[in-house]
């Protein structure tokens, strides 16, 4: 074993960007704990992480652009620095959906609470374990659970467009409710682009150890054994 | 694409060691082939091979079918296979008595050339090829080769070595003597060499491997581990033991 150091490094990298990750996936939680109790003070708390999220982001950046500029690190290696910069940029857009979400909560609120045709909870609980997975995936360099994740993306998405559906009807039958309804239409939205994150998140990982690119709905199966 | 150099189950030994052990490699005509691997995996011995370098050791001996342009060198005088294919050692070897002007015709009048106008032709393109004529053409029957800079007496070697046309130049770590400006010289020299002939370099220097070749093998105990592309090799190389030796996780 040499570039012991270097190796070192790496596991420094990996430490300090599963912490970021610890940051955004608490994030989500808050939010979605926020809406289910309709807690101001959880959304507080949620607007007030997003800076040391932004922080890390920054300072994962710049300890992998260090390592690719003093180790040019080579094969297995420079693909985990690269899919480093590209999770960490997912993980801090994690941090921003949970903030657009207590941002919607917050304006429902301030009205009374509706029975809305839309189980926030329950695709918030999928998402959720979606966020997980990937991370699952990225902690143990395992690609099967990073395709899982790809695999849990098109059941988020059509919830997201039942969602769409029940509100649009629900909106039309009720003006009344229209501005709670729009407001929930978002969080599921962002929900929604939670999930996609994860699912990038996912295809690092599998690029990181298959050296396989499966963005865009290239196969998993060309990402070999 | 055009095979320049094509190498069928080659076998090297040092006296009773075997230190090539059935190597495989078609080497592609007018681009740059790395050869990379820890010390005494074989790489040197196998370059050496390609111009029957390796058989000057009297200990040692090879077997085997290494094809140039579609001529087995060992069908041929060795003097034309060296004319053929060129060599660049680690260390530059210019000859210290002769002048810069001698040592690129040396090779030349070794072949019987005697024409002087030939001689001052072939003496400046070389050393223009070479990217030294600039820094000499003064000074070419004032100065000997071995008053020069390290990286230009290197230039020089390799000017030498062009003087004969050769359509294989055999780089045997042509830099890991030279600052990081005669390197990067001899690598923008490398770029241009291989529009026009085919270079196979061993290199300690897997940034130098991936900045100048355009394929790469992997060597160890006397072994061609992998050989592909060098953005293959060295982004997503296909056996583990490439990629721990890449990696630095061993060698």
């Amino acid at each position: 074993m040499t570039r012991i150091r270097f190796h070192q490094e790496l596991d420094e990298l990996k430490h300090r960007i599963l912490a970021m990750a610890g940051l955004a996936e608490q994030a989500v939680d808050l939010a979605v704990q926020a809406y289910s109790q309709r807690d101001a003070v959880l959304c507080e708390r949620v607007l007030a992480s997003e800076a040391g999220i932004n922080r890390a982001e920054r300072e994962v950046d710049e300890f992998a652009i260090d390592l690719l500029a003093m180790q040019q690190p080579m094969a297995i290696d420079l693909r985990f620095i690269l899919a480093v910069i590209k999770i960490n940029a997912d993980l801090e857009r994690v941090g921003d959906q949970a903030v657009n979400i207590v941002q919607r909560v917050m304006n429902m609120l301030e009205l009374p609470p509706s029975e809305l045709p839309v189980d926030i909870p329950a695709m918030a609980t999928r998402v959720r374990a979606m966020v997980r997975d990937a991370l699952r995936s990225f902690i143990e360099g395992d690609p099967e659970v990073a395709k899982h994740v790809l695999e849990a993306d098109d059941e988020i998405d059509r919830m997201n467009h039942e969602a769409f559906a029940a509100l649009s009807r629900y909106m039309q039958s009720q003006p009344d409710g229209a501005v709670q309804a729009l407001d929930a239409l978002s969080i599921a939205r962002n929900l929604e682009r939670v999930a996609d994150h994860a699912t990038n998140i996912a295809e690092d990982v599998i690029f990181w150890i298959r050296g396989a690119d499966v963005r865009h709905g290239a196969g998993y199966s060309s990402a070999g054994s | 694409m055009t095979t320049a150099v094509e190498v069928r189950d080659l076998k090297a030994w040092f006296g009773k060691t075997e230190a090539l052990h059935g190597i495989n490699m078609s080497v592609e005509a007018r681009h740059a082939t790395a050869v990379i691997g820890p010390s005494g995996c074989g790489k040197s011995t196998f370059i050496r091979c390609l111009n029957r370098m390796h058989e000057t050791n009297p200990e040692a001996k090879a077997q085997g079918k290494v094809e140039v342009g579609g001529t087995d060198i060992y069908e041929m005088p060795a003097v034309d296979v060296r004319r053929r294919v060129g060599m660049v050692f680690q260390k530059p070897n210019p000859f210290p008595s002769m002048t810069i002007y001698d040592n690129v015709a040396a090779g030349l009048k070794l072949n019987g050339t005697r024409n002087r106008r030939t001689l001052d032709e072939v003496v400046e393109h070389s050393l223009q090829q070479a990217a030294l004529w600039d820094e000499v053409k003064d000074v070419l029957k004032k100065k000997s080769g071995a008053s020069l800079s390290g990286g230009q007496q290197q230039r020089l070697c390799i000017a030498r070595a062009l003087a004969v046309k050769p359509e294989v130049m055999l780089m045997d770590e042509p830099a890991s003597a030279l600052d990081p400006i005669s390197t990067a010289k001899i690598e923008d020299l490398i770029f241009e060499l291989k529009q026009k002939l085919t270079i196979v370099i061993v290199t300690h220097n897997m940034q130098q491997a991936s900045r100048v070749a355009e394929f790469t093998g992997f060597f160890l105990m006397g072994n061609l581990i992998e050989f592909d592309k060098t953005e293959k090799i060295f982004t997503n190389p296909s056996d583990k033991r490439t990629e721990d030796y890449i990696t630095g996780r061993f060698g």
